[in-house]
């Protein structure tokens, strides 16, 4: 009960991101121009084809994982490439240098080791695209864990996707905007960490604002 | 005589509400508060009829709810100047050119007599298609933001009609485009927008049950048994044959009905021999049903897609594929080629299923008939994509991030 009444310094202050979408002038028909495309590609395109296609198929929970993978798995049909690219997990990254490093080194190991296939052409071409973040404050704040929850149960998908997951990349912190203010606000370190373990991939972004919601009611003794 | 249209019905922006929730409604009106004041003008060549128009006919109002000054202009012409844009419009989608060369005297004296009419005086100024695409050249007398949307397909476009519009597009601030696919090489900024449907639209709003039986009964579709949907045009890009040849594949397996429903054969010599065709290939098969709409029939389009089990779109070639959304947006498992816009919005496995060929777009169907769990989670997860990306929310969400943007820049 005491984490009811425990008041923040600093509030809670909810905000929302919009995002445009440039199209580049990148595209690739093959792995081999795949590889070539995420070395100079920019960061504001890893970005949307990584952490921004996550938000844009929240909905899916079923090994959808980013751009990348889905290309290669559908367009180009190599399960084997895709399953590697899938397995990447954006929470574990804090840059999107260490994301695109990881993601040059899986694709540069298959067209080494699959000269032949990386080279034949895709069914469909993958067009790079990056994303412009405008970020709008909600005007919506909390002081305590009740307005906290309050406030989160009331956001839509973009504000949570904001809070939750892209954060990282703001904070370059491992950790999301709601955990690290709960343990530096609050001194809810339990609770902070139990909500960064939420698997993103796995849920939807409805379903992990139940698992959270769930966690605040049983903090506040609900 | 400017035409602005102000006196269309629309839904209110908390109607959407239902379909999108109170907090996404609420966020649309954070991003507008910042712009509160300021003024756009769109600019296209129809009130009525065609893509742009009922887009327009649903976002304008939604902005101005959101105490935006948005003000939508139409450009005027005579018969000779709608020649010309329409074998303009001919000719970017690939065709070939044969207009004498006075046709682009013709298309800039039609635009400069619309540029001394209208008043461009917007913060943010954004002209609809090729038609009034010349009117940038107001910008030096008026300035503030203009935005080219470009809302067709410019891939593959004839090399003289796009080198002489190519000068005047790359003199905005931005082009926008429905697909990547779609875009050009240019030296501006190319921003990418979705097409939308509208969710409270006569083709897209939930239906009465009775409503969508009385609409099969009237065809003589037989509800009880699996109903295979096409709607498009009757045009050989949207491969009609390629249909019932998928559907009699199919139906060695399954007892299932093809529904093939569309217009443009009444007024298109081509949509007439392409009807006749598709009849032709369907033989004496009852339960192939080829509805042959008026224009004015988005309640019959919205039961039949209601109605089906599956919902085909094999084109051979395609825009975004505005039917496709319809039918995701229904719930309704979508097999679909892997051509135009389509597999934006059918997410191989995830969304819908893509295919290649006639063979394949028979085994998906096949597939999808002895999986009908699978079907529904297609369905679902398919509405919930429509629901993020491709409703006139989501379009006029994406307005108001440029407009944010472009405002940002001022300050720079």
């Amino acid at each position: 009960m005491e984490a009811a009444v425990t008041q923040a310094k600093t509030p809670f202050q909810f905000a929302t991101a919009s995002y445009l979408v440039l199209i580049g002038n990148q595209e690739c028909s093959n792995i081999v121009e795949l590889q070539q495309g995420i070395e100079t590609c920019s960061d504001a395109s890893i970005f949307y084809h990584t952490f921004q296609s996550l938000e844009r198929h929240h909905f899916i929970t079923g090994g959808f994982s980013n751009d990348f993978a889905q290309w290669v798995f559908a367009s180009c049909n190599r399960p084997s490439l895709a399953e590697q690219l899938v397995s990447l997990d954006i929470r574990d990254y804090v840059s999107l240098a260490d994301l695109r490093g990881d993601l040059r080194r899986i694709v540069a190991d298959y067209c080494q080791a699959h000269e032949r296939e990386a080279a034949q052409p895709a069914f469909e071409t993958f067009y790079f695209c990056e994303t412009i973040e405008e970020i709008v404050p909600l005007g919506i704040e909390a002081w305590t864990l009740e307005e906290f929850r309050d406030g989160l149960k009331a956001l839509a998908h973009a504000s949570l996707q904001f809070h939750f997951i892209t954060s990282r990349l703001r904070l370059h912190l491992h950790t999301n905007d709601f955990s690290n203010w709960l343990s530096k606000e609050l001194g809810l370190d339990d609770l902070a960490r139990k909500v960064d373990q939420i698997d993103v991939y796995t849920n939807t972004l409805d379903s992990a604002r139940i698992t959270i919601l769930k966690l605040l009611d049983r903090e506040l003794g609900q | 005589m400017t035409q602005t249209t102000t006196d269309v019905h629309v839904s209110t922006l908390d109607d959407y509400a239902e379909v999108l929730g109170a907090a996404a409604i609420a966020e649309i009106r954070a991003l507008a508060k910042r712009l509160q004041g300021r003024t756009v003008l769109m600019v296209n060549s129809t009130p009525v009829g065609g893509g742009v128009a009922e887009m327009l006919n649903r976002a304008v109002p939604l902005m101005q709810e959101l105490e935006i000054g948005v003000r939508w202009d139409v450009i005027t012409g005579g018969d000779d100047f709608f020649a010309v844009t329409k074998a303009f419009h001919n000719a970017l989608h690939g065709g070939t050119f044969d207009l004498p060369e006075e046709s682009f005297a013709t298309f800039l004296a039609y635009n400069e007599q619309n540029r001394a009419r209208l008043h461009f005086d917007a913060d943010f100024t954004v002209i609809h298609d090729p038609q009034p695409v010349a009117l940038i050249e107001a910008r030096q007398n008026h300035g503030g933001h203009w935005i080219w949307r470009c809302h067709i397909d410019l891939s593959r476009p004839n090399r003289k009609v796009w080198e002489f519009l190519e000068p005047f597009v790359s003199r905005y601030d931005g082009a926008i485009f429905s697909s990547p696919e779609f875009s050009r090489q240019l030296p501006i900024p190319q921003y990418l927008f979705y097409p939308s449907i509208d969710p409270l639209a006569d083709k897209n709003r939930e239906l009465d049950p009775g409503v969508i039986t009385e609409v099969l009964q009237r065809f003589g579709i037989d509800a009880q048994r699996p109903i295979l949907t096409q709607i498009s045009r009757f045009d050989r890009l949207k491969d009609p044959l390629g249909v019932v040849r998928a559907y009699q594949i199919v139906k060695r397996y399954f007892d299932c009905q093809l529904v093939l429903a569309g217009g443009g054969a009444s007024d298109d010599p081509e949509g007439e021999a392409v009807l006749a065709e598709v009849r032709d290939a369907a033989g004496k098969d009852a339960d192939i049903h080829i509805l042959d709409l008026p224009p004015w029939s988005a309640t019959e389009i919205n039961a039949l897609q209601r109605a089906s089990t599956i919902i085909i779109q094999k084109s051979l070639r395609e825009g975004f594929g505005l039917t496709v959304t319809e039918g995701l947006w229904k719930k309704k498992p979508v097999v679909a080629s892997a051509v135009g816009g389509i597999p934006t919005q059918v997410i191989h496995k995830h969304t819908g299923l893509l295919v290649h060929s006639i063979e394949g777009t028979a085994y998906q169907i096949r597939f999808l008939l002895s999986n009908p769990a699978i079907a529904q989670r297609l369905g679902e997860q398919g509405h919930e994509h429509v629901r993020e990306h491709f409703l006139i929310t989501s379009s006029v969400r994406g307005a108001l991030t440029l407009f944010l943007h472009l405002s940002g820049k001022e300050s720079k």
